[in-house]
């Protein structure tokens, strides 16, 4: 019987290794074509402009420099562009995960009426596209004088991102047992120094993993910083890269230039998404994707 | 499904002595409390502007609102101006040609990738994986500014690949023909797509035990049957759930076309709906036709996602 199933084995595997030769050079093909945008990227933002108008492209960096970064930090526009980013950001997060951390405590651990209703809207308002609301954010923006606003724009980034924080943060709360609770009061703690001692740290990473999701949502947010962020001098890093490419459309461009400013709002972005990849595509499938 | 929850909430009052019983009759207000903020800003930021929107899409905006007059009730009058105005139905059928045609290209691709992970040798599917990885975490403004670069129409590196093979492609502008805006456009939504879908397929892959495929095999099921008998039933689900996704997500692309259009292109030959609401509220002040459409979008988009809301609610149940 074992010896029947080795040899099986070798069988197969001598009939397979040609064929996962194949695989893995049209694998390693498909690598190759995904991440070259990537690294055309990397690549023109260490070219000279005159390298990179010539009619034939430049493959590798050899003799490049980090020129078109100095001339983008000398810009002028990129440090004030950086610290509207960086503002908004900060308030997001903060009050994005104090809020969520709320009201996950709130979906996970207690049954209350108009618990389920507020989980659908949670999950329906966490569906609706930016663009269905945008004029109406603008409206209200307007009105009230916060157009321009690190504030007026926070205050919707949080109300956009707070459903799918909640969310997220819903699946680790339910993930401790509320049995640790319980016995950290049996050994006369009390409930609040029971959660913050036991459930809090436990916590922790969900709080981070959110935190740093919520974070890459509005680093990356384009659409309603347009409508309510129509002053140039109040531009976040998208709106500032954006002003490239409108740019290219009636003169000639300094791609070097325009590549090292994505270089720059790229790396961030793909620095931390890596720490939370995982955890994403398990949140949004979870329902079918078991363990 | 009512009765269920239901029974839910009122088991804790009904069996007091339950273990968990004593927190909510001790302080039955405390949950209440913890989503007080969330629900604050949430009406705030979207609830109003979303009655604002319900309320302005019945009113009409010419001229003489933008002289501060208020803007006339017309009832319904827009969304019937909206029914009948051929451009309108353009820009509907492009979104949706628009956004199937891209989901179901990623859908395809992705799948294969994820099939294809699963039959590499495990360094190249790690090379894989990072490249997707990268490819996924890329900010879309950055995406955009990059994929403007590689097609740009004098030192493009697409432009000089098509030509070194001798196609005539020197020069060629990808963004004035409405059709080649949208390839563009579609390859670019492609490639931020498909690393999500590849991830979330081969997690499910990884479900199917190769102890099952194996024992189908000494039963004598060819390859063919075995992929239709036991893998594609077990991925279904995830299959489902990321095409569903890939639909709601393709359906706002607001971004990418907006950023390709001020690139240079004729922007009324290639609004999608998204577009189409900015140029009505932002360049014509016609709030009531944004409101419109708008309206529209959202009702299309809460349509479409009922039924992952659907399965999210079960989960929140399990």
């Amino acid at each position: 019987m074992s010896s029947s199933t080795t040899s099986a084995n070798r069988g197969r595997s001598q009939r397979t290794r040609p064929r996962t030769i194949v695989y893995s050079v049209v694998g390693l093909v498909v690598a190759v074509i995904w991440v070259f945008p990537v690294y055309w990227m990397l690549n023109s933002s260490l070219l000279p402009n005159v390298v990179l108008q010539d009619s034939t492209p430049t493959f590798l960096p050899f003799g490049g420099s980090f020129a078109n970064f100095g001339a983008v930090f000398a810009g002028g526009t990129f440090f004030p562009a950086l610290g509207m980013s960086v503002a908004i950001a900060v308030i997001v997060v903060v009050f994005c995960l104090l809020f969520a951390f709320l009201a996950a405590l709130a979906i996970s651990r207690f049954r209350f009426r108009g618990r389920r209703g507020f989980v659908l809207a949670i999950l329906l308002i966490q569906m609706l596209p930016a663009e269905g609301l945008f004029i109406a954010q603008y409206k209200l923006m307007s009105s009230v004088n916060l157009l321009n606003s690190v504030i007026g724009i926070s205050i919707l980034y949080i109300a956009a991102v707070v459903p799918f924080t909640i969310w997220m943060l819903r699946g680790f709360v339910a993930g401790i047992p509320v049995e640790l609770e319980e016995a950290a009061m049996v050994d006369g703690l009390s409930r609040t120094q029971a959660f913050l001692r036991i459930t809090f740290p436990l916590l922790a990473p969900g709080l981070v993993a959110s935190g740093v999701y919520a974070f890459l949502q509005v680093w990356n947010e384009f659409t309603i910083a347009l409508v309510v962020l129509p002053d140039n001098g109040s531009a976040t890093l998208p709106l500032w890269l954006q002003g490239f490419i409108q740019a290219s459309a009636s003169r000639a461009t300094d791609w070097g230039q325009v590549m090292a400013a994505s270089t720059l709002v790229a790396l961030p972005v793909i620095f931390f998404f890596l720490f939370v990849q995982g955890r994403m595509t398990s949140g949004l499938v979870s329902g079918a994707v078991k363990g | 499904m009512t009765a269920q929850s239901s029974i839910r909430t009122s088991t804790p009052a009904a069996s007091a002595p339950a273990p968990t019983a004593p927190r909510q009759r001790r302080r039955p207000m405390a949950p209440y409390a913890l989503v007080i903020p969330s629900v604050v800003i949430l009406v705030l930021a979207m609830g109003y502007p979303l009655i604002w929107q319900l309320v302005t899409s019945t009113q009409q905006f010419g001229l003489a609102q933008q002289f501060g007059q208020p803007a006339p009730f017309v009832g319904f009058g827009n969304y019937v101006t909206l029914a009948t105005d051929p451009y309108m139905w353009t820009v509907i059928l492009r979104s949706l040609a628009f956004c199937l045609a891209c989901a179901a290209i990623t859908m395809v691709i992705g799948t294969l990738l994820a099939l294809l992970m699963n039959v590499v040798a495990r360094w190249v599917r790690v090379v894989l994986q990072i490249t997707l990885l990268l490819a996924w975490a890329m900010p879309v403004v950055a995406a955009m500014t990059v994929w403007t670069w590689l097609f740009n129409l004098r030192s493009g590196v697409i432009n000089w690949m098509l030509s070194a093979v001798g196609l005539p492609f020197e020069g060629h502008n990808w963004l004035i023909d409405p059709l080649s805006f949208f390839g563009v456009a579609l390859i670019i939504v492609v490639w931020m797509s498909v690393p999500f879908v590849s991830f979330a397929i081969y997690a499910g892959l990884t479900q199917v035990s190769g102890e099952v495929i194996e024992a189908a095999q000494m039963d004598g099921a060819s390859g063919r049957q075995r992929f239709f008998g036991i893998t594609v039933p077990i991925i279904r689900p995830v299959i489902s759930i990321v095409l569903l996704l890939q639909v709601i997500w393709d359906l706002r692309v607001f971004t990418q076309i907006k950023l390709l259009q001020s690139a240079g292109s004729v922007k009324s030959e290639t609004n999608l709906l998204g577009t189409y609401i900015y140029q009505l509220g932002t360049g014509s002040s016609d709030f009531g036709m944004a409101s419109a459409v708008s309206v529209f979008v959202l009702v299309l988009t809460v349509a479409i996602s009922a039924f992952y809301v659907r399965s999210m609610l079960k989960e929140d149940e399990s």
